[in-house]
């Protein structure tokens, strides 16, 4: 009988869909029941969608002021407090659980699964490593609790029609002051989110500028993609750093990307091995990418772009 | 002594193909070009640049693994650190024992700050700042891509899913590093012979308590699946033509 808690992901509005896809990993877990936990200033919006879940029995609640933004240092210890009797304690590999979840685990004096991407019994996963050009198996001991964060690229979101009971809990630990939050800039394109969209136009350093990633963008829009791009186009300052898919960007599972322009690193295709149908353009007919493509075409991105995004209109 | 501590990991180069070995133990190592992990090397970066703004007096460079690993101290020497420690073990030790062991060193060298790569690029685990973090009871920045240190307190832009974060933290503290924080400099030959003459202590893995055997078991190493062979298309009206049979558009 395993007894999971996943915290949960939001911006004190929406739940994030990473969330939904911890949900489908516990429930892999043989046996699992499974709580969700919101730790928020006002947490009513985001506790009614995680209760909405299909397979979470219970949502637990905490409200303070002190976290109405995602500090790690100031949830860590409410979460190691409310994992008592909890065999799992999941989180999403995303930026957020990435900072927090390891914290979470030192607490409890456990180690930590990252990236869990399989199921293979109640301690037993898998999980990438080297860039994904290795997928190791795990086992951890059974006689303690088991942090982790979930791969979400791996993971299908959870259904909906869930009615769990959401109840009110305080964890009751003093919350450290050292660490304040003072802003965050990020673009809000109204395009989809790029780690949760079906599509996704991504370029690289060929488009050559800012200017030049216009005919992405463009192209995305007709698609109603999400853009993203390599490192070297984010390095290269073409587009800013939350577009980048890869090793230590975004790992992604759209159902259609297009590679446009872009070599194929390997720490790129770490990024994007999980998508369903991969497109590559690019002028070299030799670039890696082209290993991993389901569709090639080898040519002048900047006349294969605008050409492509007439086609599709007609 | 105002003091910065920064973690050096040897790993396999990030230009390496990493090979699964036949037996499915593990991947191969013997043999093949071991570097610092790049993180590591741009958290040095960052160490030796807050000293030369005359904001740190020391920089020390620690690592945890076999005693080859002392040739990655000895290139963090000669990139500018101080003075390097070597905390020697054959057996992998996980992200807990890191960070265990760093909270012991930090016991004996009160940095103001320490810097990490924010992940290993063989495991990938991104934990050991965090845990550090903890078990510190000390902030911690992870990701991040601009540090600027002001009387006793740190503001740093951290890259996060949404964009970027800023926070302010009070030191000391413990930071992990992102790749577009700095460029790591290029190690100079006069500096790799002032660098034989730093200093490099070993120590053992019985000095700070930690447990050899790492937290799980490794039950199998295997290489990915590989993806199916695609096609080539030669012009966009093909291109569509694909896409259109796969329903995709």
């Amino acid at each position: 009988m395993s007894k999971i808690l996943i915290v949960a992901e939001h911006d004190g509005a929406r739940l994030n869909p990473s969330t939904g896809k911890c949900v489908t990993c516990a429930a892999q877990v043989p046996g699992a029941s499974i709580d969700v936990l919101v730790l928020a200033a006002d947490a009513s919006a985001v506790a009614a969608q995680a209760a909405a879940i299909a397979g979470v029995g219970k949502v637990l609640v905490v409200e303070n002021a002190a976290n109405a933004e995602s500090i790690a240092a100031v949830l860590a210890p409410q979460v190691a407090k409310l994992a008592t009797g909890y065999t799992h304690v999941f989180g999403p590999s995303t930026t957020f659980g990435k900072d927090l979840m390891p914290r979470v685990a030192a607490l409890l004096g456990v180690g930590q699964v990252s990236d869990i991407m399989g199921v293979g019994g109640s301690h037993s996963f898998t999980r990438p490593i080297y860039a994904g050009n290795a997928i190791l198996t795990v086992e951890a001991p059974a006689d303690a609790v088991l942090v982790a964060t979930v791969r979400v690229a791996s993971f299908e979101a959870a259904a909906q029609g869930g009615s769990a009971a959401i109840e009110k809990v305080d964890p009751g630990v003093a919350l450290p002051t050292h660490t304040r939050f003072v802003s965050r800039s990020g673009a809000t394109t109204g395009r989809p989110d790029l780690q949760s969209a079906a599509r996704v136009v991504a370029g690289g350093r060929a488009l050559g500028s800012a200017d030049g990633f216009k005919i992405i963008y463009s192209l995305a829009d007709k698609l109603g993609a999400a853009v993203g791009a390599s490192r070297a186009a984010v390095d290269a300052g073409y587009v800013p750093n939350d577009l980048q898919v890869g090793q230590t960007g975004k790992i992604i599972a759209p159902e259609l990307y297009f590679a446009i322009g872009i070599s194929g690193a390997i720490q790129h295709m770490t990024g994007i091995k999980d998508a369903r149908t991969i497109v590559a353009i690019n002028k070299d007919g030799e670039a890696p990418i082209f290993e991993a493509a389901d569709i090639g075409l080898v040519g002048d991105l900047f006349s294969i772009v605008p050409e492509l995004e007439k086609q599709l209109t007609g | 002594m105002r003091r910065i501590m920064v973690g050096v990991k040897r790993v396999v180069d990030y230009n390496v193909r990493v090979r699964v070995k036949p037996d499915n133990t593990g991947v191969v190592t013997e043999g093949v070009k071991m570097s610092i992990n790049p993180f590591d090397e741009i958290a040095l970066e960052e160490a030796l640049r807050i000293k030369e703004r005359g904001l740190a007096d020391e920089v020390l460079v620690v690592s945890i693994g076999p005693a080859d690993a002392q040739q990655q101290l000895r290139t963090a020497l000669a990139m500018g650190a101080d003075r390097a420690i070597l905390v020697q073990t054959d057996v992998a030790v996980g992200p807990l024992s890191v960070a265990r062991i760093f909270r012991g060193l930090i016991d004996k060298e009160s940095p103001f700050l320490v810097l990490l790569g924010k992940q290993a690029i063989d495991d990938d685990n991104g934990q050991a700042a965090q845990m550090l973090g903890a078990l510190w009871d000390r902030p911690q920045a992870v990701s991040c891509s601009k540090i600027e240190i002001t009387d006793g307190k740190a503001t740093v832009t951290r890259e996060v899913d949404a964009g970027l974060e800023v926070l302010e933290v009070d030191l000391p503290a413990v930071m992990s590093v992102d790749l577009r924080l700095n460029e790591p400099r290029y190690v100079k030959l006069p500096d790799i012979m002032k660098a034989k003459k730093k200093p490099l202590d070993t120590v053992g893995l019985a000095d700070f308590g930690v447990a050899e055997a790492p937290p799980f078991k490794t039950v199998r190493v295997e290489p990915p699946p590989q993806r199916q062979k695609g096609i080539m298309v030669k012009d966009v009206g093909e291109l569509v033509g694909a896409l259109k049979k796969k329903g995709l558009v």
